[in-house]
Formats: C-alpha cells, sequence, structure tokens
C-alpha cells in the first residue's frame, strides 16, 4: 500500500487508480454473476466447483476495497511515470495496427494483414519509411509463416500469398522427385 | 541408483547428437531474446509450446531449458550496454555493470557476468541434481492437504512478499485465478466463467496469456512512453581477458552469489530480484573498493548479483521438478508444458520420468558451457542484435504474437483475447501490477483447487483438516507470517521512528 505518507499537502483522489479498483469490483461481480450460473447437481454434496469462485471472488472484492481505499489517499504511481506524458498518438497507431491485423486475417490470410500491422506499429513508434517496412515485414511477416508455421506444425490462416508460395514450392519439390 | 548413477545415465540422454543441437538451438535463442529488450523467457517459450506437439519431451525441455538459461546470460549484455535490464533479474547488473561500460571497462563487465554465471549457473546445477532427490522423499509424506498449504504459502511469496506492493501483487493473482477456472471444471464437468460462449469451454491457453501481457502489453506501453528518454548503446571497450586483480576480486563475489542466489530460488518464492538486490548489499559492503560503487562502476557488483541470478533460476527448478510447484512466469509456462505431454511434475517424476529429468539437468551443465562460449567470443554478435530499431523490433514482436496466437485454432476470439489481456497487460505495467502472478495463478491455481478438493474430500468436508495436520499448519502459519509480517514490521518501524512526537501526550 501507498507509504507515502508524507503529510505536506493533503492527498488528493486518484482518479485512474479509482477506476482500476472499480474496475476490479466489477470483475468481482461478473465472477458471482458467473459462479451462480454454474449449474450444481444437487447429488454432489462434496466441495463443489462453486466453492473456489467464492474464494476467489470473496479475495477480489477486498482487494478491490483496498485498491479504492490507495486511491482516495492518493493513488500508488511512481512519480516518473505520472509526469510522463502518455504518447497517444504513438498508441494510437499501434492499436491500430492490431486491429487492422484482427480484421485482415481471415479475409487477406496471415501474411498480408501482417504486413500492414507491421507498418502501422513501426510508424507509430516514429519510423517514417513505409516502404521499407513493408518490405521488412513482408520478409518477417513470410519467415514467421515458414519457419514457425510448417516447422511446427502449426496451421496458421494462408491467403493469397502463403497459397501462392506454397504451390511454387510444391511445384519446386515435384521437379525435384521428378 | 543414486544422484551420480541418474546423472550419468542423464548424459547420455543430453550427449546424443540431436538433444545437442536442441541445447544448441535453445542457447542461442535464450541469449538473443534475453538480449532484446521486450522479450524474455516466459514469452519465448510460451510461444514455442505447440512443439511440444511434434517432438519428444526431452527434447523439448532440453530447448526450454536453453532459453530459460539463455536469457539470464544474454540480459546481462543489455544490462551493461544499454542500461536497460532485459530481464528484470538483470536490473542489479545495470547498477554497477553499467557504470563500468561507461568507464571504458565493458569488456570485463561482460566477462566477470558470464563466468559468473557460468560458475554460479554450474554450482546451481549442481544443487538441482543433489537438492532434487532429498526434496522428494519430504515431498513423499505430502498429502493433499499439505500441497494446499504449500500452494498457499508459494501463492504469498510470490504475490505479496516479493514486489512492490502486497495488494497489487494479490491483485493480479486472483486475476490469474479466474483466467485459470475459465471452461470445464475437471472434477464435476460442469463449465464455469464462459459466458456462454463455447469458445471458451476448453478454457483460455496460457500461450494467449502470456503473449499478451508480456508481447501486447509491452508493445502497448513503450509506445506509450515514447516520449521517456532513451538509452544509449555504449560502445564496447576493454578487453574480454580480465586482469589478475579483476579475477582475484570476482571469484569471490561469484562463490558468494552463487550461495545466495541458489537456496533463496529453491525455496518455494522463488523470484531473482531478492537474491540479487541481497548479493549486491554484502558485495557493497565486503568490497574493499567501496569508492568505486555508484561511481565508475565495481567488478564485484556485477559479480554477485550476476552469480546470484544465474544460481537462483537454478533453484527454481528444484520445487518445479520435484513438487511441480512453479515461482515464477517462465516455470509456470515450463509446468504447462509438462502438461500438454500428459506429465504430472511432483515426487514421482525424477524416478517415472528418469530420462527426461536427468536429461534435463545433464543438458543444463551442457548449456552453461556452450552458453560461456556464445557469450564471450561471440559477444560482437549479439552487441549487434542491440542495434535493432525499436519500431521493427516491437512490430516485430506482434508479428509472433499473432502466429502464436492465431495458430492456436485459426479464431479471431483468440486475437480479440490476446488484444484484451494486451490492454489490461498495459495498464498493470502502467499501474506498478506485477504480471508473473498472474501466469503463476492461472497455472497453480487449478491445481491448488484439486488439491483442496481432494483433501476436502478425504476429510468427509472438514475444513479443519488443513490445520489438524502439523506440516500443513506449519506452512500456512509461514504464509500468514509472510502476508502480515511486513506490514507489521512497517508498523513498528514507523513508531519507533516517529512514535514519540507523532502521538503527543503520550509519553
Amino acid at each position: 500500500m501507498s507509504t507515502s505518507d508524507q503529510q505536506a499537502s493533503p492527498p488528493r483522489l486518484a482518479i485512474p487508480e479509482l477506476l482500476i479498483g472499480v474496475g476490479l469490483l466489477a470483475c468481482a461481480g461478473a465472477v458471482a454473476w458467473q459462479t451462480l450460473a454454474i449449474p450444481v447437481s444437487p447429488l454432489y454434496s462434496k466441495v463443489g466447483p462453486k466453492v473456489f469462485p467464492y474464494i476467489t471472488m470473496a479475495g477480489m472484492v477486498i482487494l478491490s476495497l483496498l485498491l479504492i481505499l490507495a486511491a482516495v489517499r492518493g493513488g500508488w504511481q511512481p512519480d516518473e511515470e505520472k509526469e510522463t506524458p502518455t504518447d497517444w498518438k504513438s498508441m494510437g497507431f499501434v492499436v491500430a495496427g492490431l486491429v487492422a491485423n484482427l480484421v485482415l486475417i481471415q479475409p487477406l490470410g496471415f501474411t498480408a494483414a501482417s504486413v500492414i500491422m507491421f507498418v502501422l506499429v513501426c510508424f507509430g513508434f516514429g519510423s517514417r519509411h513505409p516502404l521499407r517496412d513493408a518490405l521488412l515485414g513482408l520478409v518477417l511477416a513470410l519467415a514467421a509463416y515458414f519457419g514457425f508455421a510448417r516447422a511446427l506444425g502449426v496451421n496458421i490462416g494462408a491467403g493469397l500469398i502463403e497459397n501462392q508460395l506454397n504451390a511454387l514450392i510444391n511445384a519446386l519439390f515435384g521437379m525435384g522427385k521428378g | 541408483m543414486d544422484t551420480l548413477g541418474y546423472l550419468a545415465h542423464g548424459f547420455a540422454v543430453a550427449f546424443t547428437p540431436t538433444n545437442l543441437l536442441w541445447c544448441l538451438l535453445g542457447t542461442t535463442l535464450g541469449t538473443a531474446i534475453g538480449v532484446l529488450p521486450g522479450l524474455g523467457p516466459a514469452l519465448t517459450i510460451a510461444l514455442l509450446l505447440p512443439i511440444t506437439y511434434q517432438v519428444a519431451p526431452e527434447a523439448s525441455f532440453i530447448l526450454f531449458a536453453g532459453i530459460y538459461y539463455g536469457a539470464m546470460y544474454g540480459g546481462s549484455t543489455t544490462s551493461i550496454l544499454l542500461n536497460t535490464p532485459g530481464e528484470s533479474a538483470t536490473i542489479v547488473t545495470a547498477l554497477e555493470g553499467n557504470r563500468m561500460a561507461r568507464s571504458g571497462r565493458g569488456g570485463a563487465a561482460l566477462a566477470t557476468s558470464a563466468l559468473g554465471s557460468f560458475v554460479a549457473g554450474t554450482i546451481g546445477t549442481l544443487g538441482v541434481a543433489f537438492l532434487a532427490p532429498i526434496v522428494v522423499k519430504f515431498a513423499l509424506a505430502f498429502g493433499p492437504a499439505e500441497y494446499f498449504s504449500l500452494m498457499v504459502l508459494a501463492f504469498i511469496t510470490v504475490s505479496a512478499v516479493l514486489g512492490s506492493s502486497s495488494v497489487r501483487g494479490l491483485t493480479s493473482l486472483f486475476v490469474g485465478f479466474v483466467i485459470g477456472m475459465i471452461g470445464v471444471d475437471l472434477q464435476t464437468g460442469q463449465p464455469r466463467f464462459t459466458f456462454g460462449m463455447g469458445e471458451l469451454l476448453d478454457g483460455v491457453d496460457v500461450i494467449v496469456v502470456a503473449v499478451g501481457l508480456f508481447a501486447v502489453g509491452e508493445t502497448l506501453y513503450m509506445a506509450s512512453r515514447r516520449y521517456a528518454g532513451k538509452d544509449e548503446i555504449v560502445p564496447l571497450k576493454g578487453s574480454l581477458y580480465m586482469t589478475a586483480s579483476e579475477w582475484a576480486r570476482s571469484w569471490k563475489p561469484w562463490l558468494r552469489g552463487a550461495a545466495i542466489g541458489f537456496p533463496i530460488g529453491a525455496m518455494p518464492a522463488g523470484g531473482a530480484e531478492i537474491p540479487t538486490f541481497l548479493s549486491y548489499a554484502i558485495e557493497k559492503k565486503l568490497s574493499k573498493h567501496k569508492e568505486e560503487f555508484g561511481t565508475v562502476g565495481a567488478i564485484e557488483g556485477v559479480a554477485g548479483p550476476e552469480a546470484a541470478n544465474n544460481a537462483s533460476a537454478a533453484g527454481v527448478l528444484v520445487p518445479m521438478l520435484t513438487l511441480g510447484l512453479p515461482t515464477s512466469a517462465t516455470a509456470a509456462i515450463m509446468l504447462s508444458a509438462f502438461q500438454s505431454y500428459g506429465i504430472n511434475p511432483g515426487p514421482l517424476l525424477l524416478t517415472t520420468q528418469a530420462n527426461l529429468v536427468w536429461g534435463l539437468i545433464a543438458s543444463l551443465f551442457i548449456a552453461n558451457v556452450i552458453l560461456v562460449i556464445l557469450n564471450l567470443p561471440l559477444i560482437g554478435l549479439w552487441v549487434r542484435l542491440l542495434k535493432i530499431p525499436a519500431p521493427q523490433l516491437y512490430a516485430g514482436i506482434l508479428v509472433f504474437a499473432t502466429v502464436g496466437t492465431y495458430g492456436i485454432s485459426q479464431s479471431p476470439i483468440d486475437l480479440i483475447i490476446l488484444y484484451l489481456l494486451g490492454a489490461a497487460g498495459f495498464l498493470m505495467r502502467r499501474f506498478d501490477f506485477p504480471t508473473a502472478p498472474v501466469i503463476i495463478g492461472m497455472i497453480l491455481g487449478p491445481l491448488a483447487e484439486t488439491q483442496f478438493r481432494r483433501a476436502m474430500t478425504i476429510a468427509n468436508g472438514d475444513w479443519t483438516v488443513f490445520y489438524r495436520h502439523p506440516l500443513s499448519l506449519t506452512l500456512l502459519t509461514l504464509a500468514f507470517i509472510g502476508l502480515v509480517g511486513p506490514h507489521i514490521w512497517a508498523w513498528i518501524e514507523h513508531r519507533r521512528r516517529r512514535g514519540p512526537e507523532h502521538v503527543p501526550g503520550d509519553a
């Protein structure tokens, strides 16, 4: 808990921390709701599937109240975190990249979606060479797809690019055999 | 067979050409991800978990162990040259190591940290080989009640005792419990916490959680902090060969570091922060060159903590292999790899899976030898990795995050869960919640629940079973002390120092 008991100025309510505490309380509520929804056979008299969820819920309620208390007492953020402004633009581009990946991975396949995400994330982090990044992203995504997916036997969504390359590889292998 | 016999057998397993290759691959990959900021062993092993469907258990655990040890070596390179700890366990190394690099002795700092890691890693691995069978003898007497109490103790130590705040640590742990409970209850077959979604019946994969918290969360955090100052890479200067006086100043801290790190790592508490800080404090006290600490950089302050770090990493394997008790995020993910093979780590593991366990321990010795070669003569290679610019590094991490997550079931739902966890990871990082307890809670929580229900069933629903067994009572008492002890101590200190003037009229 907060150890900064320097009573020089009265502690002010810390809004972000308060929201986290309230959010956790809401999570505890969701846990309670889902625990009540667990069907339990009346014949099952032993410690059933609900006991641990209830313990967890109780713990979460206590912890969220302690967090709210800490928030009321001025929060717990380290000073360096408070003083550094959040770079919303940079984060926005990263989030846009993630969302683009989510939306495009099924229609376009893994590689194309990854390239778009790669370029957006690089731009968010301050790179100003989208074309070079796209090329880099393509190489990396293909390396990931072939090195990772095929070697580990993980099946990731293939799109146009992967299908063409798979066909090419199969053709080459076919030629090798023939 | 005695320990030496088992160990000889283990070397026979580890010295097969394929297993040596796995070890080489693991150590190389481990060093690389240890060097790169933003990537850690927990994330890497999580991403590689699908390999457990492809290769024999020996091979994948030799790979994982190589990554685990390699990350410790690589992390110190980043700490010394970049002043950004590559791993949380190498924070202390950055204190003196970076100062040494700035005053032109980076070569000696890297050498003492690699050699110290080798010495301590070897001592630690010997410790695992000889301590594990002893712990097993104790563990065989454990019933479900004792196991549950032991897990409670581990929960408290990993979340409440270590770290900056017990409330936030426990919050992370409980979030992990909730994630771990999602899916079908194994004992009654009832779905829990699925919110009516069929996709959640199988539970949330540990890959998604680890990747969400460590990769997506970290990337979002780094993006949001772009205004914060950038660290410069200190060019590698100074010979990698240590002078006679540097050797003389290094070897005792190595041994002391190993002696501090291994026991603390082997306790069901884990964590490399305490042993490294402890070692640093001791070396600072014992050093004849106190003036170098915090100014030009003292070699003892690198040698000791680095040794403590690697010895504690080895120590963590003791409770993991003998009790099935992971005390770090990486160990928890390795435990889920055991589960993926249908193997239950516990006291019987050392005899039923002798090939696996002793092959793994033997491969750790080999890994240490490979790592000291990789990290001294080939250091230039890793320094180049540090030059990968942040935009491409983090964008690349997200590409691999997608591969690892989308590959599980090709369902966009997994990606949505990944991003939600990433947002949670960002908030946790931003507001100083530790992330490791989430992983430990989600893996160990269901195991604790199983032991709890088993104990209650045996005792016919009698709650007192947990404090009627003396061993169980002892463990619970220790857990309670761990939870409230530090607070009471702080309160007493507070009273002692400020008491008299704080309460007027009390004297």
